[in-house]
């Protein structure tokens, strides 16, 4: 059933990151709102999108090397003292 | 750089203005509350502009001496974080000028036309039924919504992504969707318009995206 509401998927998929924000006219949104309706490629693409996002947010970040931070705790003592 | 954007006060969690008071106050604990709770991002991102893991210790050690250095002239006008960030920036721009090193910070960078999904996925704009539409269609990825991308090597394939982006792109993404920024604390970071920082985004995570499909689905 091609040809939803005047967007393409291929103009769907650069909007995706609007539409995530919610920087999409109304006008705008709603043609995306529908096109998704009735599109289950693009509604899997916005999917894919969004588990990318979500698996972004999860990326390890080390602790605080020891040696770093008693170099830290050595600078604010003397940050402390100089006053 | 742009000037500090007020924020509203609500935004600054309770806890984080008591420590930056206490901090204040020359409260040692407070100082290393903040560290714990900021190093690990505060590295994550130095690696991104500094490459290597010794630069980036280096760049992080001069922020928090910096932190020091300003925080009785820090109006919190903008986030604790926000201005952290900036000094972490700033002290890495640094570090690359010194190293003769370009660090090109953001302006949306590369082709105009750069696509979030290859052209040749989509039929072409003269096809006589379904021009634009789905040649070669995403297929779904399966597994639960939340998990199943959080295994070690998704997350190893996702980091060589960023690793692999554009400079502009990269800083955005990383400080977007991996530290978890607003879109108005990272303009006023990185001292970019809402539109550009928009742009990089959605090339930086179509980018992503296509790198953990390649993974998942590979032909």
């Amino acid at each position: 059933m091609p040809d939803t509401v005047g967007l393409s998927c291929q103009e769907l998929v650069e909007l995706v990151t609007e539409y995530l924000e919610g920087t999409l006219s109304a006008g705008e949104r709603a043609r995306f709102d529908a096109h998704l309706a009735t599109c289950p490629h693009c509604s899997i693409y916005l999917e894919q999108m969004r588990r990318t996002i979500a698996a972004l947010g999860h990326l390890p970040a080390a602790a605080v090397p020891p040696a770093a931070l008693e170099a830290l705790q050595e600078h604010f003592r003397r940050w402390k003292e100089a006053e | 750089m742009a000037k500090p954007r007020a924020e509203s006060p609500a935004g600054l969690p309770a806890d984080e203005a008591s420590l930056v008071a206490a901090l204040r106050r020359r409260d040692e604990r407070a100082f290393l509350a903040l560290v714990t709770r900021y190093n690990p991002a505060l590295l994550r991102l130095a690696q991104v502009y500094c490459g290597s893991r010794a630069v980036a210790e280096e760049v992080v050690q001069e922020t928090w001496l910096g932190v020091l250095q300003g925080i009785d002239r820090f109006e919190q006008r903008s986030s604790f974080r926000t201005w952290l960030y900036r000094i972490l920036v700033n002290r890495a721009k640094t570090h690359g000028v010194r190293e003769g090193r370009q660090v090109p910070f953001s302006a949306p960078e590369g082709d105009a036309a750069e696509r979030a999904v290859p052209a040749e996925r989509f039929r072409p704009a003269t096809d006589p039924v379904a021009p634009g539409h789905w040649a070669v269609p995403p297929r779904a990825w399966g597994g639960s919504p939340a998990g199943q991308l959080e295994t070690k090597e998704t997350l190893a394939v996702i980091m060589k992504a960023i690793a692999a982006l554009p400079p502009g792109q990269r800083d955005v993404i990383t400080l977007r969707d991996v530290e978890g920024l607003s879109g108005a604390e990272v303009c006023n970071i990185l001292g970019l318009s809402d539109t550009n920082q928009r742009v990089l985004l959605h090339r930086a995570r179509s980018r992503v995206r296509a790198a953990l499909e390649h993974y998942l689905e590979p032909e």
